[in-house]
């Protein structure tokens, strides 16, 4: 509705959303806090990254890359704040991957199935990439071994998350 | 210029940030204690905030989860009970019988170790945590407590359970702290192999495994050997349970020797911090044997009065042996019911003989 009564100039700013500042504060603080108590109830739960999947679903929801990069990068900040590593390793990474979503946002249909499938999964190998360099390459940490089924299993569980996540979501978006 | 910077704006703040995360990152690792334990002055403060903004909820779950489930274990779910309390009752009266003669045992390895001047560190004092939270990423292995500077908590303490060690504590807040689990690829801990007696450094794997550094492939090591605490790393007291030995393998020079904790890592819910340590002679425990008992839920262990070595072994040589707990209710099973063997005649049947313990006292296997 909000569309008809306002002249919008390209598809791609009729596309563009805005959230509730309460649902752009309160979604990324809550899936850091899922993360962080989840494992307790069931240690399994760890292979989540609620965190990865929020950046993504806000990156591609507002189709701003500047937007992307800032909500990548305060939520990285803020999970990096909950390990036992130098703050911003999670920061950098997910700045990228929000970069990235958004940018993707602007050329793909992003609200379809298979897209968000295919998103989902490549952005979470993406991440576990970015982490490897960084691990390797910057930090030069020798004990870091990077397991690619694991990995390939964490993108996979993590998409199978993130579509009905994505759905439940979209009813918080509004258009901008 | 405008034109520039209007068309790869996007770019532009994605390099000012990465920039901005890299320098920053540069600046962490170039402290001189990275990895260790201590963070920069204004880091901590960060992680403060943000632990002050998770911990909140982290301990209203946990206290609404804890209340459903006493509600449950407590009121609902009674229906095995009685026949429970009846198997303990009987396991109760076997563990006393037992109990006498480990305690016979322990008072003459004593004495050895008074003889010897053997001296060791034992836990002082303990505080009970809750664990709420967890870090919520396999980038790292950490565990949130919820005592804190408040409760005398400092950073290096050892944390442990009944089963063994935890790990040791990073960074303490007012009213929560951060364990660092021996399963962190950052955490270290000195351990020496029970039977063979191969000392070496406990460290995590990225899989959260514990493996066994620098060790020389020995084929004396073998699959079940129990792995302690060798106290070296000056955090754990010597001869705690670390794990035992999963598997052996070799890179190099060296063996690679898996280790399964003892403790369940992935499941904790109360944890104890060792607060004292004390460096005394062995025989002074015995002193405390009257004070009430420390359990996963004690607040602590029992208190080592300072002692000269000279006392400490004149009271172990006057300590009176340790008698076990009398019984609730006198039977065949309880001390000083069974008659002396003095007025047992061999091959005579007597009534009142104890049956061994083993076999009779097991009421369940009847």
């Amino acid at each position: 509705m909000a569309a008809l009564g306002r002249m919008y100039s390209s598809r791609r700013e009729m596309d563009e959303h805005v959230f509730h500042p309460a649902i752009s504060l309160l979604v990324p603080l809550v899936a850091v806090f899922a993360g962080a108590y989840l494992p307790k109830l069931a240690p399994w739960l760890m292979i989540l990254d609620l965190p990865l999947v929020v950046v993504i679903f806000f990156a591609v929801a507002r189709r701003s890359p500047i937007s992307g990069v800032m909500t990548g990068a305060l939520v990285g900040v803020l999970q990096d704040l909950l390990l036992n590593q130098p703050i911003g390793i999670n920061g950098m990474v997910k700045a990228v991957v929000g970069y990235v979503a958004a940018s993707i946002s602007l050329r793909v249909d992003v609200d379809a199935l298979a897209t968000r499938v295919v998103m989902n999964f490549s952005f979470c190998l993406l991440q576990s990439l970015m982490l490897l360099v960084i691990y390797q390459w910057l930090l030069r940490d020798a004990n870091v071994q990077t397991r690619w089924l694991h990995e390939l299993l964490r993108a996979g569980v993590n998409t199978v998350v993130a579509i009905p996540l994505f759905f439940l979501l979209d009813y918080a978006k509004q258009r901008a | 210029m405008d034109g520039f910077f209007a068309r790869y704006r996007n770019a532009l703040v994605l390099i000012a940030v990465l920039v901005v995360f890299t320098i920053g990152l540069a600046v962490q690792v170039r402290r001189p204690d990275y990895g260790s334990r201590e963070d920069g002055k204004h880091v901590r403060v960060f992680r403060y905030w943000a632990v002050a903004l998770v911990s909140p909820f982290e301990r209203l779950f946990r206290a609404t989860g804890q209340g459903i489930r006493g509600i449950w274990h407590n009121y609902i779910d009674l229906r095995d009970v009685r026949r429970q309390n009846e198997q303990l009752k009987n396991d109760l009266n076997r563990m006393r019988l037992y109990q006498a003669a480990m305690a016979e045992d322990a008072r003459q390895g004593q004495r050895l170790q008074a003889l010897l001047e053997f001296k060791q560190q034992y836990i002082a004092k303990t505080v009970a945590a809750q664990v709420i939270g967890t870090s919520g990423s396999e980038q790292s292995r950490v565990l949130y407590i919820d005592k804190g500077i408040a409760d005398g908590l400092k950073a290096d303490m050892a944390v442990i359970t009944p089963d063994g060690i935890v790990g040791k504590l990073r960074d303490v807040f007012q009213h929560s702290a951060q364990v660092l689990l021996i399963s962190d690829t950052t955490s270290g801990a000195g351990v020496v192999l029970e039977t063979t007696r191969i000392r070496g450094v406990l460290r995590g794997t990225t899989d959260g495994r514990l493996r066994i550094l620098d060790v020389l492939p020995d084929s004396r090591i073998k699959p079940g050997e129990p792995v302690l605490t060798s106290g070296g790393d000056q955090v754990f007291p010597r001869g705690l349970k670390a794990g035992v030995v999963e598997s052996i393998g070799q890179d190099r020079n060296y063996a690679l020797v898996t280790v399964k904790p003892t403790a369940n890592l992935a499941r904790l819910e109360e944890v104890l911090v060792v607060m004292e340590k004390g460096a005394v002679a062995p025989e002074q425990v015995a002193a405390t044997e009257n004070e009430p008992e420390t359990g996963a839920r004690g607040e602590h262990l029992p208190q080592l009065e300072p002692e000269t070595p000279d006392e400490a072994v004149k009271n172990a040589k006057e300590a009176p042996l340790p008698r076990p707990t009398p019984a609730v209710r006198q039977d065949t099973y309880s001390p000083g019911a069974t008659p002396s063997a003095a007025t047992l005649t061999p091959g005579a049947r007597h009534d009142n003989a104890a049956p061994a313990p083993s076999t009779e006292a097991g009421g369940d296997q009847h």
